[in-house]
């Protein structure tokens, strides 16, 4: 997918006016924020299981290359077959080797981020395989020609009466007259458009939550159930997966599950959670012929004992997106790729360049909700900091921002001549401001004043203040 | 250099080095003597009380529960639940023993079909392997016992699980699999269901039914 995310200002500006947008926003800021908060105060260990569930990925990461390995020779011990992909155009060239040698002409697919982020959908049309999205949202946004606005819940940007244009747009051999005014009804009727092709399609593509290096095991987490219909009928299942994916053992993984659904959607399980090791055994009535697992690096590994190295504990929960306010206001198309929120303000500039996403940590108020809700414990904020001072570093911000931070950073250290600045400075400002004590325009400061007023500076800097309250306290005390 | 040589490399150029073999120790370690981790206490009930739980937890996800004093009740329950739904006299099932053993034929008009499951199945009954009493979760193997399409394509699915083995926690069920299957190996699939299908995809209510069954029926066999 093309990554749009150099033009995050010009869409959040486009997005905060966008009236449908900001009304799907609107009921997503309640929803998942209440729904997460019931489900943590069920279960007084919560606390305890994130850092249970951070020490098991802190553990994994700092022996990845040995888990990765364990995992690859349980795959094959159970019949498996596991192709590694360093960069997003390998993973593709794989998933289409493995259509080609099963005549694949419609492939099903589960919900999955990491085949956004290597843009399978468009590639394998490209090859004359038509791919079919069967999760909900996913099929909703497939039929618009849109990507996800959010990890979990990739239609949260829209209204329903939306998605019934859309349904009677492409639905066309269905009755005009039917009733889809209610959610229940467009459900339906999705439900019984996709059920056929999950019947027809000769592969399935699914992601996965967690590999298990202890089994060979990969793990789906779904509600819908349309995962595991596209995992058990076609003669073949792919696996697409990036390498963090891995945990060590059955336990650990349970552990990690006790955290995610109750982040993400406020349940205490999903509804299925799959655990897959291998291809149809002798004597299964069902299942598919052939098990393959893409293991994808595309630039993990090189976050690997960095300042970003913590984010790879990231389970995709989306509990940070859902926390937050920039966020909820202006959506996740806004970031222009494919991974939204703070989550995704951290991992974009590491996976697609801070020259192309740099506008994405900066999008932060660095209000700290993300990393408070983060079951993995991931210092978000701290780590668009990180991405802050790179882009700074680099020389990618713009030239009046880096002036006038240059010239901040003179007077900065140069204590006097700060003192006597802002001495001199603020008694004219407030001057300025007048009784009212606040501006509602004022030159160079376009772009706080359009939206807010400036409250003006007290009469008298802080240095002055504290300098006569020393003075009379002494006075007192002498006295 | 293989891209698999390639990615390797470059982990181990990240975390390894000199202390690659006591990293090697950590991760035998690991694997071979699993952590249990950090169990919470709400399942840690017995007898009764876990059983208790384990249907209020199931409820809650919208699961029907039934209890009954045997297996020789299920196939009269079964029949009920079909009148009940207004349902066809008709269930799909696999070839498990505890399910077979059960007088089927007793129950006069029910078709009992065997063998994985198709389009046009509207029920399925499978037998569980465990359940899971915190979160009133059951567990389900692959294999011709139970087929995994008699999980996903009906309508109905109705799931009859043992008292005797629901477990408070699923660290319980992961060690009674790892002694039925041996170390290191799994069923081809493990099935924890929690609940019937569902989607939240439209703007954000759950709505029940999405792509697998849109009721699940659990009978628990006491005794």
């Amino acid at each position: 997918m093309e990554v749009e995310s150099p033009k995050f200002k010009e869409k959040a500006r486009r997005a905060i006016a966008d009236e449908q947008l900001q009304r799907a926003m609107g009921k997503a800021r309640i929803g998942f924020v209440g729904k997460r908060k019931k489900a943590v105060e069920a279960l007084p260990e919560f606390e305890e299981l994130r850092s249970s569930a951070r020490a098991i990925k802190d553990h994994t990461l700092a022996h990845l290359d040995l888990y990765l390995e364990a995992y690859e020779r349980k795959v094959i011990a159970s019949g498996g077959q596991v192709h590694w992909a360093e960069t997003a155009e390998d993973a593709r060239r794989a998933v289409l080797a493995i259509c080609r040698a099963a005549g694949a002409r419609t492939v099903t697919k589960g919900k999955s981020m990491i085949t956004e982020e290597i843009a399978l959908n468009d590639f394998l049309e490209e090859e004359g395989i038509q791919p079919v999205e069967t999760d909900l949202g996913e099929y909703i946004i497939q039929l618009r020609g849109e990507h996800p606005s959010h990890i979990i819940g990739p239609a949260l940007h829209l209204n329903k009466e939306q998605v019934e244009e859309d349904f009677r747009r492409v639905h066309t051999a269905l009755p005009a007259g039917r009733d889809l005014s209610q959610p229940e009804s467009l459900l339906g009727e999705a439900r019984e458009i996709l059920r056929p092709q999950y019947f027809a399609a000769d592969v399935g593509i699914t992601g996965a939550n967690f590999l298990i290096a202890e089994t060979g095991t990969s793990i789906i987490v779904t509600n819908e159930g349309n995962g595991d219909l596209t995992q058990t009928l076609p003669r073949v299942h792919i696996v697409v997966a990036s390498i963090e994916k891995i945990v060590p053992t059955l336990e650990d993984a349970s552990q990690l599950l006790r955290v995610l659904a109750r982040s993400a959607t406020g349940q205490d399980m999903s509804v299925y959670t799959t655990l897959s090791t291998g291809p149809r055994r002798p004597g299964d009535p069902d299942g598919p012929e052939e098990y393959h697992v893409i293991l994808l690096d595309n630039g993990r590994s090189s976050m690997l004992g960095t300042e970003f190295h913590e984010m790879l504990r990231c389970i995709r929960c989306g509990a940070c997106m859902n926390h937050c306010p920039v966020y909820h206001a202006v959506g996740g198309h806004a970031y222009g790729w494919v991974y939204p929120g703070p989550m995704g303000a951290v991992l974009t500039p590491s996976l697609v360049g801070v020259d192309k996403a740099g506008h994405l940590p900066n999008a932060s108020t660095f209000c700290g909700r993300c990393e408070s809700v983060c079951p993995m414990q991931i210092p978000l904020p701290r780590m668009m900091r990180h991405w802050r001072e790179r882009e700074f570093e680099r020389g990618l911000n713009p030239a009046t921002q880096r002036f006038g931070l240059g010239l901040w950073a003179f007077f900065a250290r140069r204590p006097r001549l700060y003192r006597l600045a802002t001495a001199l400075t603020i008694p004219v400002l407030a001057g300025l401001a007048g009784s009212r004590g606040r501006f509602r325009s004022l030159p160079l400061a376009g772009g706080w004043t359009r939206h807010r007023d400036l409250p003006a500076p007290e009469t008298r800097t802080f240095m002055q203040q504290w300098r006569d309250r020393e003075t009379r306290k002494q006075e007192r005390s002498a006295a | 250099m293989s891209a698999r040589e390639a990615i390797l490399g470059k982990l181990r150029g990240a975390v390894g080095g000199a202390g690659d073999q006591t990293r090697r120790e950590a991760v035998e370690k690991r694997l071979g003597k699993p952590p249990r981790g950090l169990i919470p206490a709400r399942g840690q009930v017995e007898g009764e009380e876990r059983l208790a739980l384990f249907c209020r937890m199931a409820e809650a996800v919208v699961a029907t529960v039934e209890r009954v004093g045997s297996a020789d009740d299920v196939p009269g329950a079964v029949t009920h639940y079909l009148r009940s739904k207004n349902l066809a006299p008709s269930v799909r099932m696999g070839d498990d023993r505890r399910l077979k053993r059960m007088d089927w034929a007793a129950q006069k008009s029910l078709e009992v079909k065997h063998g994985r499951a198709h389009r046009e199945d509207e029920v399925g009954v499978s037998h569980a392997f465990a359940g899971v009493a915190e979160t009133g979760t059951v567990a389900l193997l692959s294999g011709k016992e139970n087929p995994t399409t008699v999980n996903f394509l009906p309508d109905h699915h109705i799931i009859v699980v043992n008292a005797k083995d629901i477990a408070g926690d699923l660290e319980t069920v992961i060690s009674r699999m790892r002694r039925k299957f041996g170390k290191g190996e799994m069923p081809r699939l493990l099935n924890l269901i929690t609940g019937p299908s569902r989607s939240g995809d439209i703007e954000q209510t759950m709505l029940l039914g999405a792509h697998g069954p849109r009721a699940l029926h659990l009978i628990v066999v006491d005794g």
